[in-house]
C-alpha cells in the first residue's frame, strides 16, 4: 500500500497532505502528556517494533503470504493518539530511507497507513469492546475486528483517493471493488495477528494495553471469549459498519470519471475487460447499479468472515489449562 | 550501538553530494520530486531531461548503477499495477503489438511508471548519499516537530537490533520445523510478536530510566555545531531549480 510518487494527481497529494499533516498535529497535541513526561524513547522502540513486525510476512492461505499493517495494533496498545503519531513515524522513515512510498505521496500514504488505521481501527475497537464482554476474551476479539475493519477502510480510503486524484482513466468502481476485495482478505490476516499479539501481551503485561486499561485483574483473568450470539451480533455490526461505508459511495453521486467518460463518448468502447470476468468485476457493477443486492452480498460476506476470524480466535485464545471447555 | 558502521542502505563514498548538509539535501530531493510530480505526462522529453539531470548527480555522487537498480526494484508491485491499466482503463482503443488497448490508460500507465521511476531514484540517491542519523537531523533543521524526530531516531537506532531479534526467533522456529502454509497455523508467529511487543516495551522503559539517570531532560543534546552554509543550499539547489525550470518549461509547452 506503500504508493509511489505520481500515483496520485498533484491536487490530491497536496489536499491529503493538508490533511494528515493537520491529524498527526492534532495526535501530537493529544498525546503530548504522554510524549513530554516518559515516553519518547518507548514510543520509539515501539515504532521500530511496528516497522520490524511489518517485515514478518504471515501465510494468509496456500502460499500467498500477507504482513502487518499495524495501524490498528499500534492504536489498541498505545492509545489512538500515540498510536497514529508510531504509525506516522514508520511510514515517513520508510519513505524517506527505503524509498518505500514516494515522498510527495506521503500525504496520501500517511493517511491511509497510519491516520485512517490508527483512528478508525480505535473506533471499531471501542465500539465492540461495548458489545463483547468485558474480558480479556473480549479485548482479543474486539482487537481482530478492529484490526480486519482498519485494513479495509484503509483500501476504501485509497479508492476514494483515485476516484478524486485518478491519473488514468480506470473508474473508481474498478478500483474499488478489486481493492476493498483484496482487502477483505488481507485484512483476517491483519485481524488473526492484532488479535493474538494483544492476546500474548494480555498474558504477561495486560498493564501496557492502552486498549484494556479499564479491565481489573479478574477480568484479565478471564480469557473465555464472547458467546456465540454475542459474537453473531458483533459480526452484523461489522458487515452493517463497512456496508454503510460502501453506501455513502453507492447513493451519493459514484462516479466522476465514468460521467466524464460517457461525456466525452469513450464509455462505448470500453465494454470488454481483462477482468470483466472476475468476481471483483461483477461485484463493481452490482456494487453501483444495484445496491440493495450487493450491499446485503457484501453484509453476509462479511459476516461470514467475521465468525470464521471471531471462532479462529476463540480457539486461539483459550489457554492450555481451559482446553477443556472446548 | 552501531557506531561506524554504516546502513546497508547507504554507499560509502567521499563526493560532493556526501558532503552537503541533510536538510540542504532533504529540501533538494524533495523539490525536485515535487517539480517531477506537476510536469504533465506528454511532455516525454521532460522526464527524458529529469533522468538525465539525475543521472549526472548520482554518478557524482559515486552511487553504482547496480545498486541503484537492485534498489529499484522495491516500486515493482506498483509498476505491475501500471502495466495492468492499459488492460482496464476506459477510453480510446489503440493497438500495440497486435493487443487493443486503452490509449488513455497507456498514458497513465507511462505516468505512473516514469514519475514513481523518478521519485525513488531520487529517495535512494538521498538515503545512499546521507547516512540515517544525518537525515534525522536534517528533519530536524527543517522544523519538523521535535517529537516525531526524535521518536525517528530513537527507531532508526533499535530497527536493526529488534529486526534481528525477530529474525533469530523466527529461525528458531524453522529450526524446530515450523513451516506455516495457512493463517490457521499463525499463532507461534503472533505469539512472537507479542513477545517482542513486550520485550520492546520494556526495553524502552530500561532505555529511558537510564537516559535519566545520565541527565536526560527531554531533549537530545545538539552535537553538530553548525547548519547548512550558503553554498550547500548553492550546491543542493542546482538540481531542483533544473528540475523546476524543466517542468516549468513543460507546463508552458504543452
Amino acid at each position: 500500500m506503500h504508493a509511489p510518487d505520481g500515483f496520485l494527481n498533484a491536487g490530491t497529494a497536496v489536499v491529503t497532505g493538508a490533511l494528515s499533516a493537520g491529524t498527526v498535529g492534532a495526535a501530537l497535541r493529544q498525546a503530548k502528556h504522554y510524549l513530554q513526561h516518559r515516553q519518547v524513547p518507548l514510543a520509539g522502540i515501539t515504532a521500530a517494533f511496528v516497522f520490524a513486525a511489518q517485515m514478518f510476512n504471515f501465510p494468509i492461505a496456500a502460499g500467498t503470504t500477507g504482513h502487518l499493517l499495524g495501524g490498528a495494533l499500534a492504536a489498541i496498545l498505545l492509545g489512538p493518539h500515540v498510536g497514529a503519531v508510531v504509525i506516522t513515524v514508520v511510514v515517513v522513515v520508510q519513505a524517506l530511507v527505503f524509498a518505500d512510498g514516494g515522498l510527495t505521496a506521503l500525504g496520501y500514504n500517511l493517511l491511509n497507513m497510519a491516520v485512517i488505521p490508527a483512528y478508525g481501527g480505535y473506533a471499531v475497537f471501542k465500539l465492540f469492546r461495548r458489545l463483547l464482554p468485558a474480558t480479556s476474551g473480549g479485548v482479543v476479539a474486539a482487537t481482530g475486528l478492529a484490526g480486519w475493519v482498519s485494513v479495509v477502510l484503509s483500501s476504501m480510503a485509497f479508492s476514494i483517493e483515485w476516484l478524486f486524484g485518478a491519473t488514468a482513466p480506470v473508474s473508481f468502481t474498478r478500483v474499488f471493488a478489486a481493492m476493498v476485495g483484496v482487502h477483505l482478505l488481507i485484512g483476517t490476516g491483519e485481524g488473526v495477528i492484532s488479535a493474538l499479539t494483544v492476546g500474548t501481551v494480555l498474558a504477561s503485561r495486560p498493564d501496557l494495553i492502552a486498549g484494556a486499561a479499564d479491565l481489573d485483574a479478574g477480568q484479565i483473568e478471564d480469557t473465555r471469549g464472547p458467546r456465540a450470539p454475542t459474537l453473531l451480533i458483533a459480526g452484523v455490526v461489522a458487515a452493517l459498519f463497512l456496508a454503510s461505508v460502501v453506501s455513502q459511495f453507492a447513493f451519493a453521486d459514484p462516479d466522476g470519471l465514468e460521467r466524464v467518460a460517457q461525456e466525452t463518448g469513450f464509455a462505448a468502447s470500453g465494454e470488454e475487460h481483462l477482468l470483466s470476468d472476475s468476481v471483483f468485476a461483477d461485484y463493481a457493477t452490482a456494487g453501483i447499479e444495484n445496491e440493495t443486492v450487493s450491499l446485503a452480498i457484501a453484509g453476509v460476506a462479511g459476516t461470514l468472515i467475521v465468525l470464521a476470524v471471531g471462532w479462529g480466535l476463540l480457539l486461539g485464545v483459550k489457554r492450555p489449562g481451559r482446553r477443556s471447555a472446548v | 550501538m552501531g557506531a561506524g558502521h554504516a546502513h546497508a542502505l547507504y554507499v560509502h563514498e567521499h563526493s560532493a553530494v556526501h558532503r552537503l548538509a541533510p536538510e540542504a539535501k532533504l529540501a533538494a530531493a524533495l523539490s525536485f520530486i515535487a517539480a517531477v510530480a506537476v510536469t504533465p505526462r506528454e511532455a516525454v522529453w521532460a522526464f527524458g531531461l529529469y533522468a538525465l539531470v539525475l543521472a549526472l548527480v548520482l554518478a557524482a555522487a559515486r552511487v553504482p548503477p547496480r545498486f541503484l537498480f537492485l534498489r529499484l526494484l522495491g516500486i515493482l508491485p506498483f509498476v505491475a499495477f501500471a502495466f495492468l491499466i492499459p488492460f482496464v482503463a476506459t477510453g480510446d482503443r489503440v493497438e500495440v503489438l497486435g493487443i487493443e488497448v486503452s490509449g488513455e490508460g497507456l498514458w497513465g500507465a507511462w505516468n505512473i511508471l516514469a514519475k514513481a521511476t523518478l521519485g525513488a531514484a531520487t529517495s535512494i540517491g538521498l538515503a545512499a548519499t546521507t547516512e540515517v542519523p544525518k537525515l534525522i537531523e536534517g528533519l530536524g533543521a527543517l522544523k519538523v516537530p521535535a517529537v516525531l524526530v526524535s521518536i525517528a531516531a530513537f527507531m532508526i537506532r533499535y530497527l536493526e537490533l529488534i529486526a534481528e531479534e525477530l529474525g533469530r526467533m523466527r529461525m528458531a522456529m524453522a529450526a524446530r520445523g515450523y513451516d506455516p502454509h495457512w493463517l490457521g497455523q499463525v499463532k507461534p508467529i503472533a505469539a512472537a510478536a507479542g513477545a517482542m511487543f513486550v520485550r520492546s516495551y520494556e526495553r524502552g522503559e530500561r532505555v529511558h530510566s537510564a537516559m535519566l539517570a545520565r541527565g536526560y531532560s527531554g531533549v537530545m543534546p545538539v552535537l553538530r555545531p553548525a547548519g547548512a552554509g550558503w553554498f550547500d543550499w548553492l550546491l543542493a539547489m542546482t538540481l531542483p531549480l533544473t528540475g523546476v525550470v524543466i517542468a516549468a518549461v513543460a507546463l508552458v509547452v504543452t
